[in-house]
């Protein structure tokens, strides 16, 4: 496993398509924090699974002006299908081409595998991470972590 | 490791000896497959355990997912207030594959509840702070699907077959 990006880092910058011809970069969300939340693949086959699970609970999210965006190494047109599938109401981003190349510079990237890590990462409005965390593959990590870090930000 | 962070207290709905040495806590949603599953396997892990666990069941409706488990949650927080949430969840369980306003008013009846006054706590949602409340609560806890476990205050992060459940359980019995 390779070691995340720790606190502290300036989170590195980058451009990914969010639909099939539309690409979202990093710094466009500058002034609100961001959560990054790499994931191993869509279409894990149980209810409530990590993108479902942070799907119900945006508005928690929203209180803090939170912008959440989930990342895989699916491409646009099955991130498409599966946010569709699941009434996703945030953004998936494909680090599709060249494969994984952002999670890897997040330290997120499994290369035997070929798929993102289950890492979280939340930025503050200038682009700092303040908190980072990878859960074992099997395990959805839930969104406590994610929450408390949100609370710490200053306001 | 994700630990329960909103204590057990007086306005949860609870099964068994207040003073047991072990806490079980769930997180379900009545439309979840997976919940319905744990239903009667927690049911089994309660008469295993018998004085020594009380069992704790908290909402966690995933409902972008599931249309109907909001309405079902609040159904069984209304039949709660009349003395009869366990009554009402296990008939909403036992009849997931019809979850539904008809089902709901159904069971009220069944239940000797005023099905009137059901459809109004529904129409009004009258309940759903209280459903929502148990989530949010949820959420902080490092709830990550459903059903989410918790013994003794601590997620449990393994499969719920019995076996696996009762195991885990008794390890946190030992370790006492």
């Amino acid at each position: 496993m390779t070691a995340l990006l720790p606190p502290g880092t300036s989170a590195p910058e980058f451009t990914l398509l969010v639909t099939p011809d539309q690409s979202l970069s990093l710094s466009e969300l500058r002034g609100q924090p961001v959560i990054l939340a790499f994931y191993p693949a869509d279409w894990s086959p149980v209810c409530g699974d990590q993108m479902a699970l942070y799907n119900e609970i945006l508005c928690e999210f929203q209180k803090f002006k939170a912008q959440l965006l989930g990342i895989s190494v699916d491409g646009v047109w099955c991130h498409e299908a599966f946010a569709k599938d699941r009434h996703l109401h945030f953004p998936l981003l494909a680090d599709f081409e060249p494969k994984g190349a952002v999670a890897q510079k997040y330290g997120a990237y499994r290369k035997i595998e070929g798929f993102c890590e289950r890492a979280l990462f939340v930025l503050d409005k200038n682009g700092i991470i303040v908190w980072s965390y990878c859960s074992p593959v099997a395990v959805n990590p839930g969104a406590d972590g994610i929450l408390e870090a949100l609370e710490s930000l200053p306001k | 490791m994700s630990t329960l962070k909103i204590p057990v207290g007086s306005t949860d709905h609870i099964q068994g000896d207040q003073n047991a040495a072990l806490t079980l806590v769930e997180y379900g949603d009545y439309e979840c497959p997976h919940c319905e599953h744990a239903y009667l396997i927690v049911k089994r892990v309660q008469k295993h355990f018998g004085k020594r666990l009380r069992f704790v069941f908290r909402n966690f409706p995933l409902g972008e997912m599931h249309p109907h488990a909001e309405f079902a949650a609040e159904t069984a927080e209304f039949a709660g207030t009349h003395g009869k949430f366990w009554e009402m969840h296990d008939l909403l369980y036992e009849s997931q594959n019809r979850l539904g306003g008809e089902l709901f008013q159904e069971l009220a009846k069944r239940l000797k509840l005023a099905s009137a006054d059901l459809l109004t706590a529904l129409e009004t949602r009258e309940f759903l702070d209280r459903v929502r409340a148990d989530f949010a609560g949820g959420v902080r806890s490092g709830v990550n699907g459903t059903p989410t476990f918790f013994i003794n205050g601590q997620r449990h992060d393994a499969p719920f077959e019995y076996a696996d459940l009762v195991a885990a359980i008794e390890a946190v019995l030992q370790s006492k």
